[in-house]
């Protein structure tokens, strides 16, 4: 039995490997484009860099040490650096995923042309979430770095940080994709940036450990992603490592697969008629 | 299939969209390799529906398709690969120049970068626009844009070329600069695809056209041939003046094979023009204007899509 739908089941393995590797020509089509504007990518870079020295150092200066969850005391600053890991990570993979895949989708109508090539719906969204990935993760790096030479990173478990800021990104890409699939309109995008981005940036346990917050307001905020992306990432930082990491780390791999599942069903039915 | 080999083969082929309205309704045709085939029809005839399925953009509803004896349904990438499409509205990158348009196009085909450079540079030129090379797409005029597109359609170096009313909004030397670049790219033995609803480009550029209208082919030949089959050889326009026509009832029976009646003339389709005149002349009808021409794709193609006619 295994012996008749083994053929089967590679070729269907190898197709699939071939539109992921595929995609790629997205990405270079992405770097062909940004070419010439690589500022726009370098400013994202500096937007964590900024809070990092505005609140970390700025309120650090006040609020000088903070209590986490076992009971062990930090410096402010390496409380907020580890959580700007991950809102870099989402803000990256975010703004590729909304503000450019909607322009293409809607006006500029990229897709129509790229699909009379051998090029497929899974190709293109996998395509854009991999630039987004690769956008993501220069800020989670150079983010890291900075950590690093500040003395912010408290724990060797702060290498993980890194492929944990990747699959924040990837979540948050993905999210973006199955998000914008459903926008018609350039007003449609003050829902999502002022109802869902920027509160989840504010009160995600960025600036400050979401028990201060009645419990109902905790109760919704463990329910989204960022919360779970701060929670991986602060751990590994810290070196405080437990279930509540590890049940993060499980959100973030489901979210991911839920909104990519979405992505590429909603993707299909605006392009395919 | 069958003995000569086509390059497009549909049988029964249907399209039906989500939400009912069926575009395209079990129409059969064949596309032979090496000439170009045309679609003539109104507006919402169905041509674009079935251009876009051909191209593999659009699903199959039902009946048989095979495009270069490959089924869509299954092989859609593997067609693409062999396809360069021209559709009816450009979706060129506006965020890249006029030569990465092309350099990047040929990437998605996966053509090595050197390769993708040699060929940019002569589609540039074969399309007469390597001097705006490097600028941007969005300040083109919409004959360059056109051009554009058709460069980028031809640089995987398609077995099929698939052109979605190429010249539609045209001024007439763009339109021109096109035919005869689509006039070569036959002669170097592409086989074209192309929908218009200029007759003049349908009788320039097609070998064979089929006749579309409401999702169904309602004729199908050469253009001679279609024009003998539903046409005479000339026809007789008269114009009268109000008081003339008013009174006209029936006088002008007998002198045609069909007679059409527009608001502002009369059409008298005739063999000899000037016998048909001489004998309204006889009948003492007083003529405001009149004018004998050869019959064209265009009598044909409102004959077949309709006008209210009076035989």
């Amino acid at each position: 039995m295994t012996t008749l739908s083994q053929p089967a089941s590679n070729g269907a393995l190898a197709t699939a490997w071939a539109r992921v590797w595929r995609s790629r020509r997205l990405v270079e089509r992405n770097i062909m484009v940004y070419r010439h504007q690589w500022i726009i990518i370098l400013s994202g870079v500096f937007e964590p860099i900024f809070y990092l020295v505005g609140i970390g150092l700025g309120l650090g200066a006040i609020i000088s040490e903070v209590p986490l969850a076992n009971g062990q005391v930090v410096p402010y600053a390496a409380f907020v650096a580890p959580a700007l890991v991950a809102t870099a990570a989402m803000n990256g993979a975010v703004f590729e995923t909304i503000f450019n895949v909607f322009f293409k989708l809607n006006y500029a109508k990229t897709y129509d042309g790229v699909l009379a090539t051998p090029m497929g719906i899974t190709e293109i969204a996998l395509g854009e979430l991999l630039w987004a990935l690769m956008r993501a993760t220069l800020y989670a790096v150079a983010m890291f770095v900075i950590m690093f030479f500040m003395g912010l990173i408290l724990s060797p478990l702060g290498v993980l940080m890194i492929p944990a800021a990747l699959l924040v990104a990837a979540a948050f890409a993905a999210a973006g994709l199955a998000g914008t699939s459903f926008l018609r309109t350039v007003n449609d995008f003050d829902v999502p940036m002022g109802l869902i981005v920027m509160p989840m940036f504010l009160f995600s346990g960025t600036f400050f450990p979401i028990e201060v917050l009645p419990s109902w307001l905790v109760s919704v905020i463990q329910l989204t992603p960022l919360y779970h992306g701060i929670s991986l990432i602060r751990g590994l930082s810290t070196g405080i490592v437990g279930f509540e990491q590890l049940l993060s780390l499980f959100y973030l791999v489901a979210f991911f697969a839920i909104c990519l599942w979405i992505a590429m069903r909603q993707i299909e039915r605006r392009l395919i008629k | 299939m069958s003995s000569q080999p086509s390059l497009v083969h549909a049988r029964g082929l249907t399209k039906r969209y989500a939400n009912g309205f069926t575009a395209v309704d079990g129409v059969d045709f064949d596309v032979r390799p090496g000439k170009a085939f045309g679609f003539l029809g109104p507006n919402g005839a169905g041509k674009t529906s079935t251009m876009r399925m051909i191209a593999c953009s659009s699903p199959v509803t039902e009946g048989t398709l095979s495009v270069i004896g490959m089924d869509p349904r299954t092989q859609a990438r593997e067609i693409k690969a062999k396809l360069g499409v021209v559709p009816q509205i450009d979706n060129l990158d506006t965020e890249l120049s006029v030569r990465e348009n092309l350099e990047m196009y040929a990437r998605y085909f996966d053509i090595p970068r050197e390769v993708a450079s040699k060929r940019t540079d002569e589609l540039l030129e074969f399309v007469q626009l390597d001097e705006r090379a490097k600028d941007r797409v969005e300040p083109l005029s919409g004959g360059m844009k056109r051009r554009l597109t058709i460069a980028r359609a031809l640089i995987n170096d398609p077995d099929l070329v698939i052109l979605d009313e190429p010249t539609t909004g045209l001024d007439p030397q763009a339109r021109h600069l096109l035919w005869e670049r689509l006039y070569q790219l036959k002669r170097r033995g592409a086989t074209l695809i192309i929908t218009t609803h200029y007759m003049d480009e349908a009788e320039q550029l097609c070998d064979h056209l089929v006749v579309m209208d409401k999702a169904k082919i309602v004729a199908e030949g050469s253009p001679r041939q279609l024009i003998d089959d539903h046409a005479t050889r000339e026809v007789l326009e008269l114009r009268f003046t109000d008081a003339t026509r008013a009174a006209l009832n029936g006088k002008l029976d007998g002198l045609a094979d069909r007679i059409e009646e527009l608001p502002d003339r009369h059409l008298l389709y005739t063999d000899n023009g000037e016998h048909t005149l001489e004998q309204v002349n006889q009948r003492q009808i007083p003529i405001e204007s009149a004018l004998v021409r050869r019959a064209s794709m265009e009598d044909v193609f409102l004959r077949l899509t309709g006008r209210s006619l009076v035989e």
